[in-house]
């Protein structure tokens, strides 16, 4: 790990000031769980270190006025897990934020940490770079890319974003507050094209300050496949929200694609409809069309129908959480 | 792995590096909320340590360390090569194994995966501090019983994280004590054992109220 300064500035300001321009030159520091792992193995080699720890941002607060729950970005998965507001009426978020199973990570591992940790593609993660490119062509194409993408994977990028949060903020309609402006959850994630892009729209001098969640009543759930409880991420999750005569629908796949991927024809088959286990099949088999597997990883279409299938029931009621 | 810098470069990196760097403080500057911090910032800059040594006071088990050590080194690293608490394990190095987990203010936490100065001001607990050879806790103690172990690797990393669970939930059933467990692998495969072993620890914890 190269040798690097630190500093655990008290303000917002003081940290955006303390950060570089350029992505790489400084490193936010929250949790820690991604990024000291990302520093030990040269993935990114930073000069300066801002933590967040004395910022505080790590309340879930309730505004009934403004029908909004407000999660500070320093709050902790666990946190976020076994808060009884968030259960009560995001379920889907609850769900993502518990699945991580392991209590050290859950501890430790922040909201905002969770938004913007790298991606897990082997190839990045063995210093090959984010977009795994050799003498212009895709190492992951032609190589082990069974965890890799199905879906957006036409450009250069074919990993997965790794968050489990991001689909289920997108499909609750959460804004995300930075230290210079607000986001619509739905506009938070992007598609690298180069190796000097991250996956976000955050600047490198850009800080995740909250996370603000509508209270509008939709009914919702996330359902995640997974090898096993904790200590791993999933192959493919869905997260949905809708009314309970099916209107206002959001189908997010997370797992699956570069970023969070809307899949609105799935929703759209949700709008309006009576939900019953033939919709939500309909709907399963609607999320899946449009799947471009790479060579290793056409197994994940059909998980992405049955993930998809099992939230609708389980936001519906139909159906026990799994 | 990792790239050990010489002396040398610590020190004069650390002094350009430190000037460089203020130049992107303030082209960061560029929005009106920004550049109101800035002035205040005047007053007091925000402190930057490093990259160099820095004196830094942890607090294990209940004393008070005060050691000298880069920003760099990981909690792990800290707690293993400078107090020569070796009872914590690094296997994996990355958050993926629970070799390493120590209780930070309570909630258990992988040390290796945490910046020694990001622990400055909590309250860390190592397997030493949960009990001697002579006086185990309840925990320790059914492992031990149990033969709870083969290799013996994972073994302080499940005590610690079984101790935090039984704490936080003395009447937990043997699924949440294994949910407990779950930020922590056995490559050994020695889970028959451990579940007895927390069964048991749970038992005698609620008789004696507490580990
Ligand atoms: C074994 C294992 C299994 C896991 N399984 C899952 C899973 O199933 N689902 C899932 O979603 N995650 C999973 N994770 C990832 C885990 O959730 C993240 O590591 C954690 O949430 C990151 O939070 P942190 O606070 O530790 O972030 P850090 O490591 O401190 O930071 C991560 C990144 O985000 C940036 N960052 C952090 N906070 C902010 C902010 N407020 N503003 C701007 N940038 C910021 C940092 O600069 C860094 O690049 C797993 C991790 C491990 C090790
Ligand atoms: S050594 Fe820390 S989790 Fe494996
Ligand atoms: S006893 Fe060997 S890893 Fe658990």
């Amino acid at each position: 790990m190269k040798a690097f300064e630190y500093a655990a500035p008290s303000t917002i300001e003081s940290a955006v000031s303390l950060l570089g321009d350029q992505w790489g030159e400084t490193e936010i520091l929250a949790g820690g769980t991604d990024l000291i792992t990302s520093l030990k193995q040269g993935i990114t080699a930073p000069d300066r270190v801002v933590s967040l720890k004395h910022l505080g941002l790590n309340d879930i607060t309730v505004d009934e006025d403004k029908g909004t729950v407000t999660i500070g970005a320093m709050t902790p998965m666990g946190a976020l897990a076994s808060d009884n507001t968030i259960a009560r009426h995001f379920p889907a978020l609850a769900k993502a934020a518990s699945n991580l199973g392991s209590p050290q990570m859950l501890s430790t591992g922040t909201v905002g940490g969770d938004l913007c940790q790298r991606p897990r593609c082997w190839y990045y993660r063995n210093g090959m770079g984010l977009l795994a490119q050799k003498d212009g062509k895709s190492l992951v194409e032609a190589g082990d890319n069974r965890y890799h993408a199905i879906f957006g994977n036409g450009g250069k990028a074919k990993f997965v974003s790794a968050s489990s949060l991001g689909p289920a903020l997108i499909a609750l309609g959460a804004t995300i507050a930075t230290s210079s402006r607000r986001i619509p959850a739905s506009e938070f994630f992007a598609t690298p094209k180069s190796e000097s892009e991250r996956e976000t729209v955050l600047k490198p001098n850009e800080i995740a300050t909250a996370i603000e969640v509508p209270l509008s009543g939709l009914k919702n759930a996330t359902y995640e496949v997974r090898h096993r409880r904790g200590l791993d991420w999933p192959y493919a999750t869905a997260s949905v929200a809708f009314q309970a005569n099916g209107g206002k629908a959001q189908v997010v796949l997370g797992h699956v694609a570069p970023t969070p991927w809307v899949a609105s024809q799935a929703a759209a088959v949700l709008n309006g409809a009576a939900v019953s286990s033939e919709i939500a099949a309909k709907c399963g088999a609607a999320a899946s069309q449009g799947a471009a597997p790479l060579s290793k990883n056409g197994y994940k279409t059909k998980m992405v129908e049955t993930a998809v299938k099992r939230a609708v029931l389980i936001a519906a009621g139909l159906q026990a959480e799994g | 792995m990792s790239e050990e810098p010489t002396s040398s470069q610590v020190s004069d990196s650390g002094l350009s590096r430190r000037g460089f760097l203020k130049g992107f403080g303030v082209s960061g500057a560029a929005t009106g909320l920004i550049a109101e911090a800035h002035a205040q910032e005047a007053e007091s800059a925000p402190k930057v340590h490093g990259p160099g040594e820095i004196p830094v006071t942890l607090s294990i088990n209940g004393k008070n360390h005060r050691i000298n050590l880069e920003p760099r080194v990981t909690l792990l690293d800290a707690l293993r090569n400078r107090l020569d608490l070796t009872g914590s394990k690094k296997v994996c190095d990355r958050g993926t194994c629970g070799a390493c987990t120590v209780l930070v203010d309570g909630d258990p936490a992988y040390a290796c995966s945490m910046l020694a100065i990001e622990a400055e001001g909590r309250e860390i607990t190592t397997i030493e501090g949960l009990g001697t050879p002579d006086q185990m806790n309840a925990v320790q103690e059914a492992f031990v019983e149990n033969d709870a172990q083969q290799c013996g690797f994972c073994t302080p990393g499940f005590v610690v994280a079984c101790t935090a669970v039984l704490n936080q939930n003395p009447d937990a059933t043997l699924e949440e004590a294994q949910g407990g467990c779950g930020g922590n692998l056995c490559r050994c495969g020695t889970y028959a054992g451990m579940n007895q072993a927390l069964l048991d620890a749970a038992k005698s914890m609620k008789m004696k109220g507490g580990a």
